[in-house]
C-alpha cells in the first residue's frame, strides 16, 4: 500500500490563515492592551497573504477545478472569487469595528482570532467538494460565529442573541446533517460530484433521495436566512454588537452562496424539478415577511436584518431560474446573477452597518432610526454615501443595487417565470418604502442629536469608498458581473 | 452637422457642474448660484446645436452616439434625437435656466445641494430624452426620481414629506413593472434592448396587451392620466417653485414621451384595441379634472389640476392616431412645459413676497403690481387656449384631428375651451383684480429685474409658438409621419 502526497497547492491559502491564526493567538498573548494594534495590523496583513495566495493559486492551476484531498477540497474560480470577495469583507469589517470595539472593552485578542477562524470556516465551505467538508467548514464558522455574538459578556441581549443563535444554529446543522444521512443513503457516497454522477447514472431510490434534499434545503435555509427559517436573524442581528453584526451579516453570505452552489447545482442538479419548487416558496415568503416586516421597525438594525430576508429571497429567484424543463441553457446566466447578487448585497450591507458604527460613539449605540434624524445638517457627506447605500438596497439606478436585481429578474424572464419576477418587483416596491424612510430621516428633519461625527481617517475613507463603489459600480457594472459570469461559468 | 457629441454633452455638463456645486458650502451661496447659471447655459448651448443641424428631411436618428456599456447584457450607451425628442432636450435645457434664476433669492438654506439636484436633474432628463437603448433610457427614468424626491422632501412646504414619499413611490410602482416588460422584450427580441429593433418585432396580440398594461401603469402615471393622478396636486403644492416648474415642464412629458417611444410604435396592435379605454381616460381628465379644477382654493393646487386635464388632451391626440392628433399632442406638449412653467413661477412670485398660495389672500395685484399683473394675463390666456398664443396651436389641432375621428370625442375634448377660460381666467380676476384686498397686498412690490427676465423670456416663447408655430412643427413632421407608419403596420 503506499502514500501518496495530497498536492496541498489549491490549499495554500487555507494553510497560511491556519498558520497566521496559532501566531495571532501566540503574539496577542503577550502585548499590553495598548499594543493591541499589533494583533489588529496582523490581522490585516494575514487577510493580505491569504489574497496573494489565493491569486498566485488562481494562477498556477490557470483557473483551472483543481480538486485534492482525495476530490474532499477543490480549487476553482468561483471559489478564488467568492474568497476574494470574502478577504474584502472581513478587512473592511475589522476597520469598521475598530474604534467601536475600543469604545466599549471588546478590543481583545479574542476577537481577532474567532474572526480569522470564522473566515477559516467560510473558506472551507467555499472549497468544499465533499459533504463532510462542507460541514467542518460549516461549524468551523458557525461556532466563531457564536462565541463572537457572546463576546460582550456583560450584556444581556447579546448573550440572549447568542444563545437562540446557537440553539437554532444546532438544530439547523442537525438537519444539514440529517439530509446528506439520507443522500447517503441513497447514492452510497458524500462526495459531491460522486453523488452527481450517483443520482444521473444509476438509480436511486428517488423518495430517500427528495426526502434528504428537503432536509438539505431547510438546513440551507437556515444559514441563508430566508423564510420560514429566519426567526434568528432579527434578534442576532439586534442583539450582537454592530461589529459582530457586520461580521455575520457580510462575508458569511458569501459563503451561504457557495455552499447552496455545491450542494444544488455541482451535486444535486439533476434534482433542479424538486429544489427549484422549494425554493419557489422560500424566495416568495421571504420577499413577503422580510420587506413587510422591515417597514414596522423602529430600530435600524432590525429593519436590516429584515431587508436580508428579503434580499436573499431575491438571490434566491436566480438560483431557481437556471433549469428550465431540463434545459440547461439559462443555467449560467442565472447562477452568475445570484453571484453578482450576493456580492453587491455583501458590499452595500458592509456600507450600510458601517454607518451605523460610524454615528455611534462611547456609550451611545446609532441605532434606532431616528439617529439618523437630520444626519444631512450634520455631515451633508456621510449622509450622501447613506442615500447611495439605501437607494442601491432599494435597486434604484444609477446604484449598482439595480443591476443586481435586473441580472436576477433576466434569467427569470427566460425561463418564463413571469408572474414570479411580477411578485419580485411589487415586493421590492414595498422595500423602497423603507430605505426612503431613512432617506427622509437624513434630510427631511432636523437633527435632534448634534454631536459632532468625527470617525478616524481609515474608516472615513474607507467608507467612503463603500459608498463611492456602490454608485462607480452601478455606472460600470460590466467588471464584476463578467468576474461573476467567468466563476459561474467554469464550474 | 457637426462631429461634436453634443448630446452627451446636454447631459453631462449639467451633471458634472452639478457635482462641482455640491463641493461648496452655503457660505459661498453667491458663487454657487453664479456656477450653477454658467452650468445651466452651457447646458443650453449644447443643446442648441441639435436645432441648429437638425435634418428636418428625416425620420432617421440623428447625432448618434453609441457605445458598448455593459456588453453581459448587451446595453449600448445608445443616443440619438429624432424631431420629437429633440425638442423636449431644448424645452429641458431652456427651463432648467429658469429654475436657477427663479431659485436666486428664494431658496436660502442649502444652495448649493438645491441647484445641484437641478442641474443634475437637468442632464438624466436630457438623457432619458436622448436615450435609444431601452434600459439606458430606464436608468436615466429612474435616477430622475432621486433629485425629484429630495427637492420635494428637502425645500417644500409643509406636508412635503408626505407628498415626497408619495411621488417617489407611486412613480416606482409603475417604472417597476416597466422594466418587467423591458426584460420580457429584451428576451424576446432575442437579447436586445434597441428601442429601434423593437419597433420591428412581431408580436402576438395578448403579449402586446400585457406589455400595453405594464407600459401604461409606468408612463399614465407620469403624465399623470385620471384616475392615477392623485400624486400630482399633493407634488405641487408641497414642492418650491423651481420643482413645480420641472415637474409640470419636463417630468410629466416623460409620460407622454414614453407613450409615443414605447407604446405607440412596439405595441401597435394593442394602442388600437385599447384605443377607446386611453380616450376615455382623457376625456374623463379633460372634462372631469377641468371642474375639479374650478373648485380649488389654492392656486398651485389649481395649477396642477389644470396640467392634468392639459395632459388629458396629450393623451387624447395620441391615441387618434392622426398626424393632426399626434403632431398638436406634441405641440401641446412643448406649450404646456412653457405655460405651465409659467405659472407655477408666478405663483412663485407671489407666494415669495405674502408665503400664501390661497387666492382668498389676494386680491387687487395689478394695483401693486402692474409689470406682473400684465405678464401673468398673458400666461393666464395661454393656460385657456387664446389664439396667438401657443396653448392655442396644440388645441385647435387636437380637436380638429378629434372632431375628424368622432363628433362626440371632438365635442367633449373642446369643452376645454370653456374649463380652461373658466378656471384660470376666474382665478387670474380673484387674485389679479378688484380693490386691493388687505393691507398685505397693499404693501407687495412689483418684480425686479431678475423675474422680469425669467418672465418675459417665457412669454416670448409662448407668444412666438403661439404667432409662427412653423419652426417646430416642420421639426417634427417627418419623424410623426414615421411614428403614423409604424402605429398603422400590425404586427400580429
Amino acid at each position: 500500500m503506499n502514500f501518496n502526497m495530497p498536492s496541498l497547492l489549491p490549499a495554500y491559502p487555507e494553510i497560511f490563515l491556519l498558520i497566521m491564526v496559532s501566531v495571532v493567538l501566540v503574539v496577542d498573548l503577550f502585548l499590553p492592551q495598548r499594543l493591541r494594534y499589533i494583533t489588529y495590523a496582523l490581522s490585516q496583513l494575514t487577510l493580505l497573504g491569504c489574497a496573494l495566495l489565493t491569486v498566485d493559486v488562481a494562477f498556477l492551476t490557470a483557473g483551472r477545478i483543481t480538486p485534492t484531498f482525495g476530490n474532499m477540497f477543490v480549487a476553482d474560480l468561483m471559489g478564488h472569487a467568492l474568497k476574494l470577495g470574502a478577504y474584502i469583507a472581513v478587512a473592511t469589517t475589522l476597520v469598521y469595528s475598530r474604534a467601536y470595539l475600543a469604545d466599549r472593552g471588546l478590543w481583545k485578542g479574542e476577537f481577532f482570532a474567532l474572526v480569522l477562524f470564522a473566515l477559516m470556516g467560510m473558506m472551507v465551505m467555499i472549497s468544499a467538494n465533499h459533504f463532510l467538508t462542507l460541514y467542518l467548514g460549516l461549524e468551523l464558522l458557525s461556532l466563531s460565529l457564536y462565541a463572537l455574538v457572546a463576546l460582550n459578556r456583560d450584556s444581556a441581549l447579546s448573550t440572549e442573541a447568542a444563545m437562540k443563535y446557537f440553539v437554532l444554529g444546532a438544530l439547523a446543522s442537525g438537519l444539514l446533517l440529517y439530509g446528506m444521512s439520507m443522500i447517503y443513503g441513497a447514492t452510497a457516497t458524500l462526495d459531491i460530484s460522486q453523488v452527481a454522477k450517483a443520482i444521473a447514472s444509476a438509480n436511486p431510490n428517488k423518495i430517500v433521495l427528495t426526502f434528504g434534499l428537503v432536509f438539505l434545503v431547510s438546513g440551507m435555509a437556515f444559514k441563508l436566512g430566508v423564510v420560514p427559517f429566519h426567526m434568528w436573524i432579527p434578534d442576532v442581528y439586534h442583539g450582537a454588537p454592530t461589529a459582530m453584526t457586520l461580521m455575520i451579516g457580510s462575508a458569511p453570505k458569501l459563503a451561504a452562496f457557495a455552499m447552496a452552489m455545491r450542494l444544488l447545482v455541482n451535486g444535486l442538479l439533476d434534482l433542479a424539478v424538486d429544489w427549484q419548487q422549494m425554493l419557489v416558496i422560500l424566495s416568495v415568503l421571504s420577499m413577503a415577511v422580510g420587506n413587510l416586516a422591515a417597514i414596522a421597525q423602529t430600530n435600524i438594525k432590525r429593519m436590516l436584518a429584515y431587508s436580508t430576508i428579503s434580499h436573499m429571497g431575491f438571490m434566491l429567484l436566480g438560483l431557481l431560474a437556471g433549469v428550465v424543463n431540463g434545459n440547461l441553457l439559462n443555467a449560467v446566466d442565472a447562477y452568475s446573477a445570484a453571484m453578482f447578487y450576493v456580492v453587491v448585497y455583501v458590499l452595500t450591507t458592509l456600507g450600510s452597518f458601517g454607518m451605523v458604527m460610524l454615528l455611534s460613539r462611547a456609550g451611545f449605540e446609532a441605532e434606532n432610526l431616528d439617529d439618523f434624524k437630520g444626519l444631512n445638517a450634520r455631515n451633508p457627506w456621510y449622509a450622501f454615501i447613506m442615500l447611495l447605500l439605501m437607494f442601491s438596497l432599494a435597486g434604484v439606478p444609477p446604484t449598482v443595487g439595480f443591476y443586481a436585481k435586473l441580472s436576477v429578474l433576466q434569467p427569470l424572464l427566460a425561463a418564463e417565470m413571469t408572474w414570479l419576477a411580477v411578485v419580485a418587483v411589487l415586493f421590492s416596491l414595498i422595500g423602497a418604502f423603507y430605505y426612503l424612510r431613512i432617506v427622509k430621516l437624513m434630510y427631511f428633519d432636523e437633527p435632534t442629536d448634534n454631536a459632532l461625527i468625527e470617525p478616524s481617517m481609515d474608516m472615513s475613507v474607507l467608507i467612503s469608498v463603500n459608498g463611492l463603489a456602490v454608485l462607480a459600480l452601478g455606472v460600470m457594472p460590466q467588471s464584476l458581473m463578467a468576474l461573476c459570469y467567468i466563476s459561474i461559468k467554469s464550474l | 452637422m457637426t462631429s461634436a457629441p453634443w448630446l452627451s454633452l446636454s447631459i453631462w455638463i449639467p451633471i458634472l457642474f452639478g457635482l462641482a456645486v455640491l463641493a461648496f458650502s452655503d457660505r459661498h451661496a453667491a458663487q454657487v448660484r453664479q456656477i450653477s447659471l454658467i452650468g445651466a447655459l452651457l447646458g443650453l448651448a449644447a443643446s442648441l446645436p441639435l436645432y441648429a443641424g437638425f435634418n428636418i428631411q428625416t425620420s432617421a436618428m440623428q447625432f448618434v452616439e453609441i457605445s458598448t456599456w455593459i456588453p453581459r447584457f448587451n446595453i449600448h450607451y445608445h443616443l440619438g434625437v429624432d424631431g420629437i425628442s429633440v425638442l423636449f432636450i431644448l424645452l429641458n435645457s431652456f427651463i432648467t435656466v429658469l429654475v436657477v434664476l427663479a431659485g436666486w433669492e428664494s431658496i436660502k438654506q442649502r444652495v448649493a445641494q438645491y441647484m445641484a439636484a437641478f442641474l443634475i436633474m437637468s442632464g438624466l432628463l436630457n438623457g432619458v430624452f436622448a436615450a435609444l437603448d431601452a434600459m439606458l433610457f430606464y436608468v436615466f427614468f429612474e435616477a430622475t426620481l432621486i433629485p425629484m424626491y429630495l427637492v420635494i422632501g428637502v425645500w417644500g412646504g409643509p406636508n412635503r414629506v408626505y407628498a415626497a414619499v408619495k411621488f417617489f413611490l407611486y412613480t416606482l410602482l409603475g417604472s417597476l413593472l416597466m422594466l418587467v416588460a423591458f426584460l420580457y422584450l429584451f428576451d424576446k427580441s432575442g437579447g436586445s434592448f434597441a428601442i429601434l429593433d423593437w419597433h420591428k418585432l412581431p408580436l402576438a396580440l395578448t403579449p402586446q396587451i400585457l406589455l400595453f398594461a405594464a407600459f401604461f401603469l409606468a408612463f399614465a402615471v407620469k403624465v399623470p392620466m385620471w384616475p392615477v393622478h392623485t400624486w400630482l396636486p399633493d407634488a405641487h403644492v408641497e414642492a418650491p417653485t423651481g420643482g413645480s416648474a420641472v415637474l409640470a415642464a419636463i417630468l410629466l412629458k416623460l409620460g407622454a414621451y414614453g407613450f409615443i417611444r414605447f407604446s405607440l410604435p412596439v405595441l401597435p396592435d394593442a394602442s388600437h384595441a385599447l384605443a377607446g379605454f386611453m380616450i376615455t381616460l382623457s376625456l374623463i381628465a379633460v372634462v372631469y379634472i377641468g371642474l375639479v379644477a374650478i373648485a380649488q382654493t389654492d392656486m398651485k393646487k389649481l395649477i396642477a389640476y389644470s396640467s392634468i386635464a392639459h395632459m388629458g388632451f396629450v393623451t387624447l391626440g395620441f391615441f387618434i392616431f392622426s398626424a393632426y392628433g399626434i403632431e398638436g399632442a406634441l405641440i401641446q406638449m412643448v406649450s404646456h412645459g412653457f405655460v405651465s412653467a409659467a405659472m407655477f413661477l408666478c405663483v412663485g412670485v407671489m407666494y415669495d413676497r405674502m408665503h400664501s398660495r390661497n387666492i382668498a389672500d389676494y386680491g387687487g395685484v395689478v394695483n401693486t403690481m402692474p409689470k406682473f399683473a400684465s405678464l401673468m394675463m398673458l400666461f393666464a390666456m395661454a393656460n385657456c387656449g387664446l389664439p396667438a398664443t401657443s396653448g392655442f396651436v396644440g388645441e385647435f389641432m387636437v380637436i380638429m384631428g378629434a372632431l375628424k375621428h368622432n363628433f362626440w370625442i371632438g365635442f367633449l375634448a373642446a369643452t376645454t375651451l370653456i374649463f380652461g377660460a373658466a378656471y384660470t381666467l376666474w382665478m387670474y380676476k380673484r387674485v389679479i383684480f378688484g380693490a386691493v384686498a388687505n393691507d398685505h397686498v397693499a404693501a407687495l412690490k412689483d418684480i425686479g429685474a431678475r423675474e422680469f427676465l425669467v418672465l418675459a423670456l417665457l412669454a416670448i416663447a409662448v407668444l412666438g409658438m403661439g404667432l409662427y408655430p412653423l419652426p417646430l412643427t416642420e421639426v417634427m413632421h417627418a419623424s410623426v409621419n414615421d411614428l403614423l407608419k409604424h402605429v398603422a403596420a400590425s404586427k400580429l
